[in-house]
């Protein structure tokens, strides 16, 4: 629409491309348009592919992104638009017509099949077969053993899919689209769950298809990423194209002001947070958890959390955050260990008791925990205060149309109106409609696992200013999240897991970002300290991995430093 | 009514036992407990899957204890003869609720099998088997066809034909009142009555068909499709996966097998009995349940399915030997069961998860 830049025959390699310069494009797509019933969701979008690039598609909650890749991949029919497709107009009737012809997806949301192995996801639709022509078991286990061992994942591959965290799922889903030679390779918002660690394998393998000449697409919200992989960028916005060009003639600013429609001036400089900084709190733990101990994922972890106070939950993928946060909620059978809310103790696997003590778990698997994708909005925003909303019964439909409006506005949810399916929110709204759901029940405690995955650069800041605000009437926040920034700006003190124990914990002046990735990669000891970091015990595992060894994180490491010291250890010094 | 706790209850995964010990590698030096837990999830999980087969064992092997006549090689027999029946019809269901499906129709596609193949006998033995086989699959072909193109929801395509079939056999028996008779001295009839090795044709035939359908589960892409339909449809269908195809396939497959079940008991019994089947496709689903497939799809398995049939006909046999039960108390104990069995299952399959 606006300053669009024309790019068909130009120039554009980017950085680290070996492509020859006007190289004829895999993919283009000219004047798609889409709408689902009233909503308008693409209205005349272009993208072009060429060989060897990845390609950035951005743009914010709602603006069509994986209504773009779908229309292209044949999951839903284009209204109208030309496709073409190494220079022969297609039109795919169905996703498999797309893999086919040389495209593989990663759609948006895990989309595998939580029942099968991990092998069998990997490998459904193409098994390895036998000379008789059945599935070749052994064979497909192995391969795939070995795939997701080079993407640096410790799974076990005839192990249900459904028993992994979310970022090795995604792993597996990454894993599946590059076991077969594509041309194309789509990843819509690959990197949502995903660590530090995986992240940067993940760049790995979209570097390597990019040299042997693969186009890929890349969706992401974690705008920095962009910069590290992509050689050009797309920009929607409310189903229009707005701007396409190579990504370093953009910065962040003029990025941001293509995808929200304002003057860079407005969108201005601000922190890549909007956490404010430090909160005031109480002195007296609201929340107090110890000694939880589940089957083969958390020993002895401890969690103390004041009236006002936000602590961060850091660690690699498998290191029990998720897991931890659904121990205190009542959500997973605990061995042992007690958890306390404003000095009453919660009865253990019990999640209705830790709900009315106030307790809220904004779950990392909104697909399978939270949404229910076929009420309206209003109904998921409601279902937790439904039973406070009522009067002798009858629930008042007024008060609860007056707060879902007010979280609708707040959070910026793009529905058609508050009837609308959950389901046919885009990613990003299905997530602000779980945020606000919580919201609503005014917890005490509130429990974050990744609260801004997969939502646009404008309501993450609104769900972190909303976290400020919270913490200022004084509730106890909990925050997982793999973004570094988040933790940093945003709590006061990050409690760092590693292998289901309390390995460090950083609050104040520690708590900077080197610090923090120090801690992450697990090594408690000072960097100064010569010896090995004691609780390294290899690989963190996927969400079944077992507690570390025996011995504690600080035995054999000599004194823990003052800037890192387990948690145990503080316990023992007695604070105060 | 709270959102976290929505999950989908009742994972009841097909997974080898042994796994669930080592999920989690081991850790240097594992500790007495997790050794003693893994041990505990061993036999959770045998309990989840087997939990037919261990009843079946107990059932017997009481039975065998208080009458004398059960352990009998003539009434084992007519138990695994008379099993063979519903059993071939309830290895098409396990793939139909594997699936994410359900089909009614097979109660009236087995009745409506039986009075065609009765009929049929009279022209020779290939056309007593293949009419009703062609019949029975042109039905199950159709309703596939319309739950798989056009969508519509298989419990009422299906339940639409239960009374098709229903309404066809009381046309081609004049509402019920002619009763085929398969001629005396047909080869047909061998096939339910004649014996190889002490064991019913019907058995072997039933032995060879399970473990064909084992292979087909385990070790085809079909298969696979099917597990992957019932265990996440929209995840399938993005992963180009041939979900209409391998619907239809089931639905026409299951409708073969219902009738091929309903030729068998038209040479049981040499003639097409009009009144049987009512009410079989419960019982039929029953036994896939029993047999640990998950009611919602997606895991199971084939050798369950053959045990929840087991289990039922013995049932039913125990009942008969109680002279003084009126055979009504049969349904009652089978339903008893039923919930009994689900219910562990489920409380399993829920304390396993996390
Ligand atoms: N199946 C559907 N039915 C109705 N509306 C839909 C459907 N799918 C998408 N939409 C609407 O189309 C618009 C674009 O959605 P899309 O999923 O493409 O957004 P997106 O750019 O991928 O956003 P996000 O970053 O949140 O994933 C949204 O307004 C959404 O509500
Ligand atoms: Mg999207």
């Amino acid at each position: 629409m606006t300053e669009e830049t024309t790019v068909a025959d130009d120039d554009v390699s980017g950085p680290g491309t070996l492509r020859p310069p006007g190289a004829a494009p895999l993919v283009q797509v000219r004047g798609a348009t889409k709408s689902f019933g009233g909503v308008q969701a693409l209205r005349g979008v272009d993208l072009t592919l060429l060989p060897g690039e990845i390609h950035a598609l951005v743009g914010e909650n709602g603006a069509g992104k994986s209504t773009l890749i779908k229309v292209l991949t044949g999951v839903y029919a284009p209204d109208g638009g030309e496709f073409r497709y190494g220079g022969e107009p297609v039109r795919f009737a169905r996703p498999a017509d797309a893999q086919r012809a040389g495209i593989s997806t990663i759609y948006q949301e895990v989309n595998l099949v939580p029942l099968l192995s991990v092998a069998r996801n990997i490998y459904l639709g193409r098994e390895p077969r036998t000379r008789w022509g059945t599935v070749d078991v052994g064979a497909m286990n192995r391969r795939a053993a070995q795939l997701v061992g080079d993407l640096g994942i410790d799974v076990d591959v005839t192990g249900e899919l459904g028993r992994l965290g979310l970022g090795a799922q995604q792993m597996v889903a990454l894993a599946r689209a590059v076991s077969v030679e594509s041309r194309v390779v789509i990843m819509d918002e690959p990197t949502s769950s995903l660590e530090p660690a995986e992240v940067e394998t993940l760049f790995g393998v979209a570097r390597n298809l990019r040299r042997s000449g693969t186009a890929l697409v890349f969706v992401s919200h974690r705008l920095d990423e962009l910069w590290q992989l992509c050689d050009r960028v797309t920009v929607l916005r409310d189903g229009h194209h707005v701007h396409t060009g190579p990504m370093a003639e953009l910065d962040r600013v003029t990025l941001v002001s293509h995808m929200l429609g304002k003057d860079a001036s407005e969108v201005g400089a601000q922190g890549v947070t909007e956490f404010a900084g430090k909160h005031r709190h109480g002195d007296a733990p609201v929340l107090d958890a110890s000694g939880i101990a589940v089957r083969s994922r958390l020993s002895d972890v401890a969690l103390q959390v004041r009236p006002g106070e936000v602590v961060g939950l850091g660690g690699l993928l498998g290191s029990g955050r998720s897991e931890t946060v659904k121990a205190i909620y009542g959500d997973l059978p605990v061995e042992s260990g007690r958890v306390s809310v404003a000095g009453r103790n919660l009865r253990a696997g019990s999640v209705r008791h830790a709900l009315k003590a106030g307790v809220a778990l904004l779950s990392e698997d909104r697909k399978a925990e939270g949404i229910i994708p076929d009420l309206s909005v209003r109904d998921n925003i409601a279902l937790a205060v439904l039973p406070r909303m009522a009067r002798g019964g009858i629930v008042v439909e007024s008060r609860i149309d007056a707060l879902v409006e007010t979280f609708m506005t707040r959070l910026k949810i793009k529905a058609a109106d508050t009837g609308q399916k959950v389901r046919e929110l885009s990613g990003g709204n299905q997530q602000k409609v779980l945020i606000a759901r919580w919201l609503c029940t005014e917890p005490t405690v509130f429990l974050l696992d990744e609260p801004t995955r997969g939502i646009d650069v404008g309501a993450k800041q609104e769900v972190q200013a909303l976290i400020d605000e919270l913490a200022g009437h004084g509730l106890a926040v909990v925050l997982i999240s793999s973004e570094m920034e988040e933790l940093v700006e945003g709590a006061d003190r990050v409690v760092v897991l590693h292998a289901g124990r309390v390995e460090a914990e950083l609050s104040g002046s520690e708590l900077s970002h080197s610090r923090l990735l120090t801690a992450l990669a697990g090594e408690s000891a000072d960097p100064a300290d010569d010896g090995q970091p004691a609780g390294d015990d290899g690989q963190p595992t996927d969400g079944a991995g077992q507690p570390a060894d025996g011995s504690g994180p600080s035995a054999g490491t000599g004194q823990p430093t003052a800037a890192v010291r387990t948690a145990a250890k503080e316990e023992e010094d007695g604070r105060g | 009514m709270s959102g976290p706790t929505m999950e989908r209850a009742g994972a009841a995964p097909d997974r080898d036992p042994a796994k669930g010990a080592s999920a989690g590698s081991p850790g240097p030096g594992p500790q007495p407990g997790s050794v003693r837990l893994g041990l505990g999830m061993r036999i959770a999980e045998l309990a989840q899957r087997q939990g037919a087969l261990v009843l079946l064992i107990v059932l017997c092997a009481v039975a065998s204890v208080v009458f004398p006549s059960f352990a009998t090689g003539a009434n084992l027999s007519s138990i695994a003869v008379q099993a063979s029946f519903m059993a071939v019809v309830a290895l098409g269901m396990t793939f139909v609720i594997l699936g994410g499906g359900i089909d009614l129709s097979v109660g009236s596609v087995f009745a409506l099998g039986g009075v065609l193949a009765a009929w049929a006998s009279q022209y020779g033995f290939v056309p007593a088997l293949l009419v009703p086989l062609a019949v029975c699959g042109f039905i199950g072909l159709v309703q596939g066809l319309i739950i798989a193109k056009g969508g519509l929801a298989p419990f009422i395509v299906t339940l639409a034909g239960l009374l098709f079939a229903r309404g066809l056999l009381l046309f081609i028996t004049d509402e019920g009142t002619t009763t085929y008779k398969v001629p005396e001295g047909s080869a047909f009839l061998q096939l339910a009555q004649g014996e190889l090795l002490g064991v019913g044709y019907s058995v072997w035939l039933l032995v060879v068909l399970f473990a064909i359908g084992a292979l087909v589960l385990h070790r085809t892409s079909y298969g696979t499709t099917v597990l992957a339909i019932g265990g996440q449809e929209d995840a399938a269908e993005l992963m180009g996966l041939p979900v209409v195809r391998t619907k239809v396939i089931t639905y026409l497959v299951n409708g073969l097998l219902a009738g091929l079940g309903g030729a068998l008991i038209a040479s049981y019994t040499s003639s097409g009995v009009t009144v049987l089947g009512v009410g079989m496709e419960l019982e039929v689903i029953s036994a896939v349940v029993l047999g640990g497939t998950l009611l919602t799809g997606g895991a199971g398995t084939i050798l369950g399915t053959l045990v929840g049939a087991l289990l039922l006909q013995v049932i039913k046999n125990v009942i008969n030997q109680v002279g003084s039960l009126n055979s009504n108390w049969q349904a009652v104990v089978s339903g008893t069961i039923l919930l009994m069995v689900v219910s562990i299952q489920s409380y399993l399959a829920r304390s396993r998860r996390g």
